[in-house]
């Protein structure tokens, strides 16, 4: 290892990346890895939008009017799956991989080539994945929760594509935690301590424990849903002894702490973005680090919060109900947290920061409708309507895309060592803010007012809502293209950004050169 | 300096990958202690040494065949009275309504849930596979006893049966509905209101 560190620091001058596909396919670099995953990641973001246009398309008016029900499943199912595997998390997991060593003034991460191997597995699974709606009978078609028996007796044939996808994708995740917590935990320049660790690395190294907790189990689930369908055995099928609601207990084991996996970051993101264009350090670090252990720790015994209309005894639902409004406990912190770094600051808008303050804003409104969801017996009338969709994009769209779109327009300069298009990026905010709103918010109300998800057609009395949120989802999946566009201007030149972009922002990754050289401290920085 | 942390967490994600599956019979088993989901257990019981004449509860029993199984099950009474810890028998008359032999299996489950550990059978036709000719109908006994143990709160539950054909299961397992049944189905269910069905 030593010698290796000391080679480079010779020799870096003469070997930067070697040019044409080879470059990308072989790299073990962790900055190219880093900004595979997030291409990768935006293209995903546009598939599964596609995916959501067409959804929206077929509910703006009542009546079946372009899609065949079994298409809409699809779509649904697929979109839920591309934005969750696809989008959100190899997100999540490229930012780590950018930041992660910069922050903690390691060369690279630990293991350079498993991480080659995690991110180039995951296009062949989305491959799988994506190939399955071409194929006779059609993709999977059971909500991206395949509950059993809908994706074991129901499911078509194609089925094993989804599973061995899903497998694929888990295979990547868990080789990535792995990566990411044996960078932090051996890999920290001298004088890093665990307390004085940017938040952001904080929270990737709890979300990476809990991805090696549970990516595990939803390779179990699915694999036993692949034994149940095509080897006979019944690990959901009553008939043969099994128990369909077992299967859900499997599933929100993992599903549960998964939706943390894909918010722990983000609050790691404001955390860094908030004090920077506040100009003052961030309020409760030793509680922002306490909080986000607790919610990670919270997240393992709330999962059937998600099946209360199963049937469980009252004592269960009773414990499910408190121990998920304890969970709004640190997340309150959190939020009071970023609210008070804040106070009395000296606040300047640039676009990291609307996101960052926009996130807190909705995110939180997500968050209270989440603790309206909590209250047992108003989730029977809320379970399974445009409420909870409602819910989730609140908390997964202005909560987790919201953060990554900060992140992006706050380290952009510092990977491609030019600033973006400010006005394009304005335009792109604040055509965002106004149509996701649109989108999601009146979701709440028909919900409330009984609007089932996951149906291709709805009562008349629906329509004029239905018809506002589409046109908000068409606005918001529009809007995404001026992102696309403000990214890849800014990849192709514009202002050259000094090496500390923000004049607020602190790390170590400020030290180094605009755009990031090829390697970053071969030689570790001395920490303080 | 990476190997052993390495390895301490490449075994934490094999030992949770074995935990998924150890979910299985965890499952069966906090099911079986607490009672909860109704599950009923498919053993044999053994006779009851007490008997609580101070009070009568009210056993109803339901069949119903799951999605295309072609079955009739029929309880002769739609319901007893009985004493806890007193031995009952109730007959069930089962049909079978398809032309060919089939394979039968019934699950019960007990509502409310909390009561299905003290509903305990000493015969039940849903112990077996009941294998049933063409057209056959066939008489079963169900013997069972209300526990001495059940809450005082419970006055009636419910034995309710889910038969299933399993003849393909038994013979080769290519058990899967093709998709276009499936979609047919959903047409029916889903196509009739609004504006009625377009691609019917």
């Amino acid at each position: 290892m030593s010698t290796t560190a000391q080679d480079q620091t010779v020799s870096h001058e003469h070997h930067g990346a070697p040019s044409g596909l080879k470059r990308w396919l072989f790299t073990t670099n962790h900055k190219d890895i880093g900004s595979l995953y997030l291409l990768f990641s935006l293209l995903m973001f546009l598939t599964g939008g596609a995916m959501a246009m067409v959804i929206r398309a077929e509910l703006f008016q009542p009546g079946m009017q372009l899609v065949d029900p079994h298409f809409f499943n699809q779509m649904t199912t697929v979109h839920g799956l591309v934005m969750v595997f696809g989008a959100v998390m190899p997100a999540f997991t490229g930012l780590a991989n950018w930041m992660i060593p910069m922050m903690i003034g390691a060369p690279d991460m630990a293991l350079p080539r498993m991480n080659n191997w995690s991110f180039w597995i995951l296009p062949f699974a989305f491959a799988i994945l994506l190939a399955s709606l071409f194929m006779e009978g059609g993709g999977p078609a059971f909500g991206w929760t395949f509950y059993a028996p809908l994706s074991t007796t129901y499911s078509n044939d194609n089925t094993a594509l989804f599973v061995f996808a899903v497998h694929i994708m888990g295979v990547s995740s868990i080789m990535g935690a792995i990566n990411v917590i044996v960078t932090i935990v051996n890999m920290r320049a001298p004088g890093m301590t665990w307390m004085k660790l940017p938040l952001f690395v904080w929270t990737w190294l709890i979300t990476a424990f809990l991805l090696i907790a549970v990516m595990p189990v939803l390779a179990g689930a699915v694999t036993m849903v692949l034994t149940d369908k095509y080897f006979g055995t019944s690990f959901f099928d009553a008939a043969g002894g099994g128990d369909p609601v077992m299967f859900q207990h499997i599933f929100w084991f993992f599903g549960h702490p998964e939706v943390y996996i894909m918010i722990l970051p983000a609050f790691g993101i404001i955390s860094t973005i908030v004090p920077t264009f506040s100009r003052k350090k961030l309020f409760g670090y030793a509680s922002m680090v306490y909080a986000t252990s607790s919610i990670a720790l919270l997240s393992f015994v709330v999962w059937a919060h998600h099946m209360f209309t199963t049937g469980m005894p009252l004592a269960g639902e009773l414990f499910f109900m408190y121990a998920t409004m304890l969970i709004s406990v640190p997340t309150g912190v959190k939020v009071f947290n970023w609210v008070a770094t804040m106070w009395r600051g000296s606040i300047s808008f640039e676009i990291p920061m609307m996101f960052a303050i926009a996130f807190i804003v909705l995110f939180t409104l997500g968050g209270f409708s989440g603790l309206m969801l909590a209250i047992t017996p108003a989730d029977f009338q809320y379970h399974d309507t445009y409420f909870v969709v409602a819910h989730f994009h609140y908390v997964l769209v202005t909560g987790a895309v919201f953060s990554i779109m900060a992140a992006a327009y706050y380290w952009l300069p510092k990977w491609t060592g030019n600033m973006f298009n400010e006005t394009l990026a304005q335009w792109h905010f604040w055509l965002s803010l106004v149509s996701v709103n649109v989108l999601f918010f009146p979701m709440h109300f028909v919900g409330l007012a009984g609007m089932p998800r996951r149906i291709p057609d709805y009562a008349l009395q629906f329509a004029d809502f239905n018809a506002i949120i589409s046109v908000g989802g068409f606005a918001f999946g529009l809007s995404q293209l001026l992102f696309v566009a403000v990214v890849f201007k800014c990849v192709a030149g514009g202002k050259p950004a000094e090496d500390k972009v923000w004049d607020g922002a602190e790390g170590l990754e400020w030290q180094v050169a605009s755009p990031a050289p090829y390697h970053t401290f071969s030689t570790p920085p001395k920490v303080d | 300096m990476h190997k052993a942390l390495i390895q301490k967490l490449v075994l934490t994600v094999l030992g949770m990958f074995a935990f998924a599956f150890a979910l299985v019979p965890l499952y069966d088993v906090f099911c079986d202690i607490t009672g909860l989901n109704g599950k009923v257990d498919l053993v044999v019981a053994e006779q009851s040494t007490s008997v609580d004449d101070s009070r009568q509860v009210e056993v109803s029993f339901t069949t119903h065949a799951k999605s295309s199984a072609p079955f009739q099950v029929k309880a002769q009474q739609y319901s007893v009275s009985v004493q806890p810890g007193k031995l009952s028998e109730v007959r069930f008359v089962a049909h079978n309504l398809s032309d060919t032999a089939r394979v039968m299996q019934a699950i019960p489950s007990v509502s409310p849930g909390q009561a299905a550990k003290y509903l305990h059978k000493l015969a039940c036709f849903c112990f077996d596979q009941q294998p049933l000719d063409a057209n056959q109908s066939m008489e079963f006994v169900l013997r069972f006893y209300v526990d001495t143990e059940l809450p005082k709160d419970v006055q009636e539950l419910t034995l309710s049966y889910t038969l299933y054909d399993i003849t393909e299961s038994e013979t080769a397992y290519s058990g899967e509905q093709t998709q276009s049944q499936f979609v047919s189905q959903y047409y029916l269910i889903q196509t009739n209101p609004v504006r009625g069905p377009q691609n019917g």
